[in-house]
């Protein structure tokens, strides 16, 4: 295990102490999900794994894409490609604050020096037709993560309730190195042979993704893509149950999510271009619900929600 | 009798909630108690983020015994009755009582319901508390079903006597209660076990937890004003915020820190929005400056270094978040400075109603009412129109999009940069208020023709589609509306007959809903230009039906009756406010309706100061009789107008005056009506009262000496047409028959 009692040294030794926190506390360290997301809740292992009986554990990296938030790399905060870092435990234990400030302290920030508070924020997502209550977690100020108790997802009930930590990487990061401008901050350790910040990694993509994101991506085309994801998520929920080929009964509630994902998402494009109206977008953000919402009902009958054998 | 603790330990607790929720658990449970029969002496409850305590004193240790007394059948009923008797007092035949009465023999019960013990009547009540509890937004967590604002960890609840303590045993979906807590989270030392209150809250505070809130708010407030006061500067009052951090910490530590240079030129309200809403900070000002240069942020705990890393770490966060600020407001000002027409036409994306269309299309319907009000406020038509068109720019500006709060404001600082004139900039600010009873009221002219006509907008376009406030639900604030355009009218002083506006107001939302079909929409034009020139709708419709040749579009003639229903309607809807508005200033209703019932009633300023008059008058003797002697008039005069079947309406000749009264009052009349009517052509209310007065006399001599109902039929008439003098005459200052009294 990294060495807890010091300070990281880099964007990477954070994120690997996460990973070692969360796995010895007993969470399935999970990879990135392999699509465009926005935040780390669309990762099937929390939409969809938040819904049903059976008992659920992961942690995992999320890159999420915003954007609107995109500014040339120019921002010292805002990004329009960052990472998350995702926690979900099912149901929710009822040590998770202390679980969570374990964490906190594994990164490196000392308790006895910094200003902890749990300050009200409840949480909704409308695309997904889910919410909860929590907070937004602050260190001296600063919001370092989001701290949910799941009461809704997709329109259904959470029983049992999960409770899910989503730590914004590079803002807490930034803190716990004492940089200010995110492109400055050491990715990997500052003493490597071939030392790298996180602008080395990121500081082109972010002026090439915010050039195309609010100027040049092809609305017509990405409003063709919404609708064809929309009617294909459809398409495979309308399927059969019994798989014709192998006998078995396979809903596809997951190639269906990944549908809605991707409607998502072609949405926040559609509107960092600006061309989607204040009553369209609510239009928009209807259709994504919807999608999310017959994904649940699908997930909610399989196996992996239900806990029932195969 | 002992006292009792209750504490429900809990996770964070939003602090908007906690001092409604401290109420509730003091409610909830003394109400439980006493009706249980538990009676006490002192109640107080406290909270903090993490804990709701309620504090008992004095409390009975168990609930005395009640007797109570039923009659039941009488002897010798049906045996059927008498079961059922004894079934529902739960006892039997030989516990039953003979009485006479004078109706017989009767049976009587005394049913006797022991008292309970405290504990058991306690942990009863706490727990339909607790599962119950009103809480604005609730929860689960875990597996379990119980719900709490965020999940419930420990229930102290413990009696105290001079014998000890003792637990009062309860179990809530599996938490079970005991006679432990804990301090505070970082600072304190673990569980730790209480004896009684003030064991409870001395142990609080030697692990670091202010249990009163408003102890907490006061350290603040004196730390944050000592820290202020020593550098020559002071901190911007704010109860609202003062409040939500002493929510927010248990051990409150005050801290001061910069603003970096860079942005103490953005304008203060936004320093200030930024500071509060995103990091619960206060503003600090130099008075020498009037800026604001430094804030104060309230830490959850001590640390080693006297607060230094947290301060540091809040004044990073405030670099970031005010470099956001700075990044709108350059934004905002380059696209200010280039004319501003990237707002605007984000403007027609932006949907106002579904029904009554985009922003933008809102903006170019009360501009042009704008400029229909300007002559009337004294106010340059062509500015009130470019104001107009100016004062909803803002809502596209980044800041604004941020900060909703700001609207109007930032409007107010872009102007400069847009290149408009101070009074455009003014406006737009200015053309929101007054948005409650107490808010100052804009005076400037272009603000006032801008306030007027987006208000009105909004009200005839909410009664266009008849979407109208109804009992509590007010959505689009429609109320508050009404009430701006009252006391912008009144305030300011204005003559405005209202109807003309609504008229054109409602037909301009017509034009806009309706003018598909193009013959009516240019009739509606031209219907439009003609309110402008009559000032009345019925006349402009009749000058526009007239130019048309042949059958008028359906859509026109229906217009002819439902534009003036809608219009009437909403008339009635300002005299509701209005009677609010000056019942709040003590004028009576009936005094408001008699003022109502009188012509121009659309006119608010004429109709209030009419109204004011008439209380002054009625409340002075002369008023007080001269309206009694209106009232003994009317009522004779329509007596006879019923018997005979005629109306008694003029006529009344001075040579057949045969008393020295009657002769009197035609002169006073003579007199008088002259100089009445003169007052009432003035507007001046208070003359005309006044001259109102000079006829209290003659009238209560003349009821004295003369016999109205004269034998004689010519001097019957001839009084009455006298009478009906009078009536008409108060008719022309108020409708006196609605006067109470």
């Amino acid at each position: 295990m990294a060495d807890t009692d010091s300070k990281p040294r880099s964007f990477q030794e954070i994120i690997l102490r996460l990973q070692n926190y969360w796995a010895a506390k007993g969470c399935a360290v999970l990879q990135p999900y392999d699509m465009e997301v926005g935040a780390g809740t669309f990762h099937p292992a929390t939409t969809l794994r938040s819904l049903g009986q059976k008992p659920w554990a992961a942690a995992y990296v999320q890159p999420s894409r915003r954007p609107t938030d995109g500014r040339y790399g120019e921002n010292p905060n805002r990004l329009q490609h960052y990472y998350q870092y995702q926690v979900l435990i099912k149901p929710s234990p009822p040590d998770l604050q202390e679980l969570y400030l374990g964490s906190l302290a594994a990164i490196g920030i000392d308790m006895e020096m910094h200003d902890i508070r749990f300050v009200e924020d409840d949480w909704e997502s409308p695309t997904l037709g889910a919410w909860g209550l929590g907070w937004e977690v602050w260190c001296d100020g600063m919001e370092v993560s989001q701290f949910t108790y799941f009461q809704q997802v997709g329109g259904h009930d959470c029983h049992p309730v999960s409770g899910e930590l989503t730590y914004g990487l590079e803002r807490l990061a930034m803190y716990v190195l004492g940089v200010d401008h995110v492109m400055d901050m050491p990715f990997n350790d500052p003493q490597s042979p071939i030392a790298l910040t996180y602008g080395d990694v990121f500081k082109q993509t972010e002026e090439e993704y915010a050039r195309w994101n609010f100027d040049v991506a092809n609305t017509e085309v990405l409003l063709r893509h919404f609708e064809e994801a929309e009617a294909e998520c459809e398409a495979i929920l309308a399927q059969e149950h019994l798989d014709p080929k192998t006998g078995k009964t396979i809903i596809m509630a997951h190639p269906a999510y990944d549908q809605c994902i991707k409607a998502s998402h072609i949405f926040n494009l559609l509107d960092a271009r600006g061309v989607i109206s204040v009553t369209e977008r609510q239009a928009y953000i209807g259709r994504v619900r919807a999608l999310a919402k017959q994904c649940a009902d699908a997930f909610a009958q399989t196996r992996a929600a239900t806990g029932e054998a195969a | 009798m002992p006292d009792l603790l209750i504490e429900l330990f809990s996770e964070e607790i939003p602090a908007r909630m906690q001092a409604r929720a401290a109420d509730d658990l003091k409610k909830r449970v003394t109400d439980g108690l006493v009706a249980a029969g538990l009676t006490y002496g002192n109640a107080a409850s406290f909270s903090t983020p993490r804990r709701l305590t309620l504090a008992l004193e004095g409390m009975l240790a168990e609930s005395p015994t009640v007797r109570e007394e039923r009659k039941g059948p009488k002897v010798g009923a049906p045996e059927k009755a008498i079961e059922g008797f004894l079934r529902g007092a739960g006892l039997t035949m030989d516990q039953l009582e003979e009485r006479d009465t004078p109706k017989g023999a009767v049976y009587f019960a005394t049913i006797e319901k022991p008292g309970r013990p405290a504990a058991e009547i306690v942990a009863e009540v706490l727990e339909d508390t607790i599962r119950n509890f009103p809480w604005p937004k609730s929860m689960r967590w875990g597996s379990g079903a119980l719900r709490w604002v965020r999940p419930l960890h420990s229930i102290l609840c413990i009696m105290t006597d001079e014998a000890g303590t003792t637990v009062v045993p309860m179990d809530v979906e599996g938490i079970t209660s005991g006679d432990t807590t804990e301090g505070h989270r970082f600072m304190g030392a673990g569980r730790f076990a209480v004896t009684g209150f003030e064991d409870y809250a001395a142990k609080l505070k030697r692990d670091h937890v202010i249990l009163s809130a408003e102890e907490r708010a006061e350290t603040i407030w004196a730390d944050a004003q000592n820290l202020a006061f020593a550098q020559g500067l002071e901190v911007v009052d704010d109860k609202g915020l003062l409040a939500e951090v002493a929510g927010l910490v248990e051990w409150p530590v005050t801290l001061m820190g910069d603003i970096a240079e860079d942005f103490l030129n953005l304008p203060p309200e936004v320093l200030q929005t930024s500071m509060k809403e995103h990091q619960k900070f206060f503003s600090v000002k130099n008075p020498k400056t009037g800026r604001i240069e430094k804030f104060i942020t309230v830490a959850n705990r001590e640390t080693k270094d006297n607060g230094a890393t947290i301060l540091a770490g809040n004044q990073k966060v405030l670099f970031a978040r005010l470099s956001d600020a700075k990044f709108f407001w350059e934004n905002d000002v380059r696209t200010a400075k280039a004319g501003a027409s990237e707002w605007t036409e984000k403007l027609a994306n932006v949907t106002f109603h579904n029904k009554l269309g985009s922003q933008a299309e809102r903006i170019d319907r009360f501009a042009e009412l704008a400029r229909d009000i300007a002559p009337l406020v004294n106010a340059d038509a062509d500015l009130a129109e470019k104001a107009a068109r100016w004062a909803k720019a803002d809502l596209s500006s980044e800041m604004v999009y941020e900060f909703p709060e700001l609207q109007g404001l930032m409007g107010r600082y872009y102007a400069e940069f847009a290149g408009h004139p101070a009074e455009v900039a003014a406006a737009a600010t200015e053309h929101y208020s007054p948005l409650g009873p107490s808010d100052d009221v804009p005076v400037a002219p272009i603000s006032v023709a801008v306030a007027l006509a987006d208000k009105l907008d909004v009200l005839t376009g909410f009664w266009a589609i008849d979407e109208k406030p109804t009992g509590s639900k007010d959505p689009f604030a429609l109320r508050r509306a009404a009430l701006g355009v009252i006391r912008l009218v009144v305030e300011n002083g204005l003559k405005m007959p209202l109807d003309r506006f609504f008229d054109a107001q409602l037909l301009r939302h017509e034009i806009e809903q309706n003018g598909d079909d193009q013959a009516s929409k240019s009739l509606m034009g031209d219907l439009l230009k003609e309110i402008a020139d009559h000032g009345v709708f019925g006349a402009a419709m009749r000058t526009v039906v007239d130019a048309v040749d042949g059958d008028l579009p359906e859509h026109i003639e229906e217009l002819k009756t439902r534009l003036p229903d809608t219009s009437v309607d909403l008339l009635s809807f300002f005299h509701d406010r209005l009677k609010v508005f000056l019942r709040d200033q003590g004028i009576r209703h009936d005094v408001i309706d008699a003022c109502i019932a009188m012509e121009g009633n659309d006119d608010i300023a004429l109709l209030v100061n009419r109204a004011k008059a008439l209380q002054t008058f009625l409340g002075t003797d002369d008023g007080e009789n001269l309206l009694q002697g209106f009232k003994r008039a009317n009522n004779i005069l329509t007596q006879a107008e019923e018997k005979d079947g005629v109306e008694y309406s003029f006529g009344a000749d001075a040579k057949f005056a045969k008393e020295d009264a009657e002769k009197a009052l035609f002169e006073a009349l003579d007199r008088f009506e002259p100089s009445i009517a003169e007052a009432i052509k003035g507007e001046d209310f208070a003359a005309a009262m006044a001259g109102l007065a000079g006829l209290r006399a003659p009238i209560d001599g003349f009821f004295e000496a003369v016999q109205v109902n004269s034998d004689d039929e010519i001097l019957r008439r001839n009084r009455l047409n006298l009478l009906s003098r009078i009536r008409q005459l108060c008719a022309s200052v108020a409708d006196l028959t609605k006067v109470e009294g």
